[in-house]
């Protein structure tokens, strides 16, 4: 399967990553010849086969609904680039 | 005792120590702290070390959280990075007199199998210092192997505990899929993720699963009750025991050197009692293709919480590996590809996890090899990222089907470590650990200690 | 050319559970301080995981139970993955592929009272993402919401006529408000509303190729105004000759127009995986179970009401509005036997009279005004003394009777002149009235 750079820049948009021109040329190639190994999945027969999308086999693993402790405020926003009155502040965005 | 002396201890014996008195909590962590200052310049195994710590000095991957200390995953968009908590891990270690004396350089988000993804410089092999440690958990394994540590903890997601831990001639646990909490470690690929002992002995890495194992309340898919340490009376040999060997392993890309160390291994095994058997795990070949499509698609959502704005930088800051991967998970599970994509890699985990499960109807533990080669040149598979991902071809399918890994110290080609992989049934780490154990009392490979 | 709008809702109902839906913050955080309301796994912190919360979950089976869907064998939670500050993981736990509840209905009624059913395609459970606030340039953000449960149900494209949306959406908060999973308020936000809305040539079989999503509905009022205009517009556009495309539209109240937010181009593609942190769900045997622990639904109800008690369909609708009426309805019942009040006197009197009932206390104040008015009608002495002369006229056996001392014969006297007035009387002044003309 061959990735051209015009399908690497909308994956890119898709994977929200700021990619230069030189990088959706390296990846075009590296992407491509990657996909080009995992082709061979193809020749695995998998038509009477159930998918595998966790290994622990559990189920129903739920928790009681009682409340826990929550972080102070102040650890909340420890870490954030932009604070103000308590809130993470962003740039601008639209409302959808 | 020498300086030297107290560092080669085991965590068993410096538990002992401890409690007889021969040396103090201070004096051991001194003694750690010392050797750190003076090894890590040249190994860059620690991205941070503690100015002052307490009890048993464990290193600690810088993957997993550490409350107030800073953790960075191996990535420039984690730098400065605080967490507010404890992995549950961590909390555990804690109660147990165990103390964070660093965190361990690792691939950017655990990605990578030489080291050579950390944003902060890579890692170097105490063996040769031209070489790779292996990775991810390529701190963690140097710390180990250069005795800047007791023990260390490591995550494994396709083979990053087990594969350093064989480069580095250490001891490396993967334990099943959901014996560990991962509460706390940062998510690389969610249905992979192991916290798991990176140890001196294979009775240290015992000693460390039962101190992490077990039911948080914060993980769904840690419910197994813990591993527990039955006391004495591990066996001295391995008589009744079948150990299966997959001729998969031994094919075409195994190293020939790496190929004789591991059959001289699965010789003794047999000299100590062991019935040889062959087994076949028939879907190997897919293993690679399956992870990557898997692990890719799971990276793509894990990290799509680097946005700047509760913690770390923008996403430009990740590195080339981690956004490579994000480009190849994102494709996958894009519109119209799921079903060809992640949807055929989710059965073909399936076919993969049926050969165990078909192969340990024959034997009660797999042996092989962990890597098909001893730790290689710095910067040599840089390059070509694929081939760096064909060097997991033995570690990915344990990964896949969810079961316990053990690397234990093998023997040596041209003066570098080999590790000989002990696979389990799902939730029998005590049978890998009881395989390894007789095994590394009847060898002395696990004694040899690097010059550095 | 007569177009027909093709009209689907989805609805979101936050559950009232008392922790967050994967992890144990408190849940109640309408009006908190900022981010006093997170941890770890709410501000998507690194290293984080989500536990799933029971209580959500059978609240979301009871939610598809009540709308008459079947629970499925085998569900999941999947990752939904889009990039909006408001979201910290990057993705929503949600349902996709493998909802919890699907293949129900309800039955709405149109503004004529026609009644149909409306197939409901799936009820799922998801987590309700952080809230955002823009204020000079610049957007602040609080994850005290992030992670609250969460409820999706969305319909099959049945609705032909506004009034009937309005009606389902009026019947699913009554729902919600019965079961007790939800205040599905509206202008809190406990309950959003999102329409989609597309017009076809009457009579077409087939489902038109396009199709108009409404955001940002905060009121039924807005609702139904917004599919109107949306109708009236798309059919505008297509006499034109346009051809229309799918599109994410928002409600302008103060306008009262739809405006554009989102075309087709920008379509969102959000690579739903399974959740690999939460392992199934296999809650197929809870549902007899849920089932059974459901309450009466005001569908029931109002037919029973009708039943049982010879209401008329419309005064039991109003008084099924919600489960605290309706019970004191039937508690007042109870008392209003005691003084011969009908059911049906005092539906009426309740419905008539906007008559409020909150408490036990106001039940009873309402069956003995009630009571009182009836005695009032009566008050007429004059009235009343003549159908007492009649009843002495027509009883001569009776009045002998007492007359020779027989107390009982009485009583017999009093119900003639109840059974003669309906019983719209009070008995003591009755009997004052019949003593002191029998003993004259």
């Amino acid at each position: 399967m061959k990735l051209t750079a015009d399908q690497v820049k909308k994956v890119a948009k898709l994977a929200n990553l700021p990619l230069s021109d030189e990088e959706i040329e390296k990846y075009s190639g590296q992407l491509s010849k990657i996909l080009d190994y995992i082709d061979q999945l193809n020749s695995a027969d998998t038509s009477e086969v159930e998918p595998t999308f966790n290994v622990t086999g559990l189920s129903n693993v739920l928790r009681e609904d009682k409340v826990g402790e929550s972080l102070p405020q102040e650890e909340a926003l420890q870490n954030a680039s932009q604070v103000k009155d308590g809130f993470f502040v962003t740039k601008g965005v639209f409302e959808e | 005792m020498s300086d030297s002396d107290l560092t080669k201890l085991t965590l068993i014996e410096t538990i002992k120590g401890l409690k007889n008195k021969q040396f103090s909590g201070e004096e051991l962590n001194n003694t750690y702290r010392e050797r750190i200052k003076q090894l890590n310049p040249k190994l860059n195994a620690y991205l941070w070390t503690a100015e002052k710590s307490s009890g048993i000095p464990a290193a600690i991957k810088d993957i997993i959280i550490t409350k107030n200390i800073p953790t960075t995953a191996g990535s420039k968009i984690l730098e400065g990075f605080i967490p507010p908590y404890d992995a549950t891990v961590i909390e555990r270690l804690k109660v147990k007199g165990i103390g964070v004396v660093g965190k361990t350089n690792c691939d950017e988000f655990a990605m990578g199998s030489s080291g050579e993804n950390s944003a902060y410089g890579v890692a170097k092999n105490s063996w040769d210092l031209s070489k790779v440690p292996g990775g991810s958990s390529s701190g963690s394994s140097a710390a180990v192997a250069s005795d800047m540590c007791v023990f260390a903890l490591g995550t494994d997601t396709g083979g990053s505990i087990r594969q350093p831990a064989s480069l580095c001639g250490v001891v490396g646990l993967k334990p099943s899929y959901g014996r560990v909490s991962r509460y706390g470690a940062i998510a690389m690929a969610s249905s992979f993720d192991q916290i798991g002992p990176i140890t001196k002995t294979v009775a240290d890495a015992r000693q460390v699963l039962e101190w992490i194992s077990g039911p948080d309340g914060y993980d769904g898919n840690c419910v197994e009750e813990g591993f527990r340490v039955k006391g004495k009376g591990y066996g001295e040999n391995l008589k009744g025991l079948k150990v299966g060997i997959p001729k998969e392993y031994f094919g075409k890309g195994l190293d020939q050197g790496v190929e004789k160390v591991v059959r001289e291994a699965i010789k003794k095994l047999e000299e100590l009692g062991a019935e040889i058997v062959e087994v076949t795990l028939p879907h190997t070949e897919y293993g690679i293709a399956a992870y990557y499509i898997i692990m890719a698609s799971e990276v793509s959502s894990n990290l799509a919480k680097y946005d700047g704005i509760r913690f770390g930088g923008t996403r430009d800051k990740f590195g080339d590996e981690a956004k490579r991967r994000i480009m190849l998970g994102t494709f996958a599970l894009s519109s119209g590809y799921y079903d060809d994509y992640y949807a055929k890699a989710a059965r073909v985990r399936t076919l993969i996890k049926e050969d165990f499960a078909k192969a340990f109807e024959k034997c009660d533990v797999i042996v092989g090899p962990v890597s098909p080669t001893v730790a290689w040149n710095l910067g040599e598979k840089t390059q070509d990222p694929l081939t760096m991902y064909l060097s997991d071809a033995y570690t990915i399918p344990a990964s896949l089907a969810g079961i316990p890994g053990l690397s234990v110290p093998c023997g040596f080609v041209n003066n570098l470590p080999v590790g000989l992989q002990i696979l389990g049934k799902y939730m029998d780490e005590e049978t890998i650990l009881n395989v390894g154990e007789v095994y590394e009392k009847a060898t002395s490979w696990h004694k040899e200690k690097p010059k550095i | 050319m007569k177009y027909e709008p093709v009209i689907g809702l989805e609805v979101h109902v936050e559950l009232n559970t008392k922790s967050k839906m994967f992890c144990r913050c408190s849940a109640d955080y309408f009006g908190k301080q900022p981010n006093t309301h997170t941890c770890p796994v709410c501000l998507g912190l690194p290293g984080a995981l989500p536990f799933t919360n029971k209580e959500a979950i059978k609240k979301c089976l009871q939610i598809g139970l009540a709308l008459n869907c079947k629970v499925v064998d085998l569900s999941r939670f999947e990752r939904k993955i889009y990039f909006y500050p408001d979201l910290p993981k990057g993705y929503q736990i949600s349902q996709y592929r493998w909802p919890l509840c699907v293949e129900g209905w309800l039955e709405v009624e149109d503004k004529d009272g026609k009644v149909s059913k409306i197939k409901i395609n799936r009820v799922h459970q998801e987590e309700d993402t952080g809230k955002l606030s823009h204020i000079g340039g610049v957007t602040l953000i609080d994850y005290n919401r992030s992670t609250v449960p969460l409820v999706e149900i969305v319909t099959e494209p049945d609705f032909t006529d506004p009034s009937q949306v309005k009606d389902y959406a009026k019947k699913l908060q009554q729902i919600f408000r019965y079961l007790g999973v939800s205040s599905a308020d509206m202008e809190r936000g406990d309950m959003r509303l999102e329409a989609n809305v597309s017009v076809r040539p009457a009579g077409q079989k087939e489902l038109p190729n396009y199709r108009v999503e409404l955001k940002n509905i905060n009121s039924f009022r807005f609702m139904t105004a917004a599919i109107e205009y949306e109708i009236k517009r798309q059919i505008e556009a297509l006499e034109k000759g346009e051809k229309l495309t799918q599109e994410t539209r928002g409600w302008n109240e103060a306008k009262r127009d739809t405006y554009l937010q989102r075309s087709k181009e920008e379509a969102h593609d959000y690579r739903y995986f399974p959740e690999p942190d939460i392992s199934e769900l296999r809650v197929k045997s809870d549902e007899l179970r849920i089932k059974e622990e459901i309450v009466e639904l005001p569908n029931r109800k109002a037919k029973r009401f009708v039943a049982d008690y010879g209401i008329s369909r419309q005064n039991a609708q109003v008084l099924v509005d919600s489960k605290e009426l309706a019970g004191y309805f039937e508690e007042a019942i109870k008392l209003g036997r005691e003084k011969q009040l009908k059911p049906q006197e005092i539906a009426n009197y309740i419905v008539n009279q906007k008559i409020k009932l909150a408490s036990k206390d106001q039940v009873l104040r309402a069956v003995e005004d009630l009571a009182g008015k009836r005695v009032g009608i009566l008050e007429d002495e004059v009235k009343i003394e003549k159908i007492v002369a009649e009843v002495i006229f027509e009883n001569p056996n009776s009045v002998e009777d007492y007359q020779k001392g027989k107390l009982n014969a009485l009583q017999a006297l009093i119900g003639g002149v109840m059974r003669k007035t309906q019983g719209k009387v009070n008995v003591e002044k009755v009997r004052r009235i019949l003593e002191s003309k029998l003993q004259n």
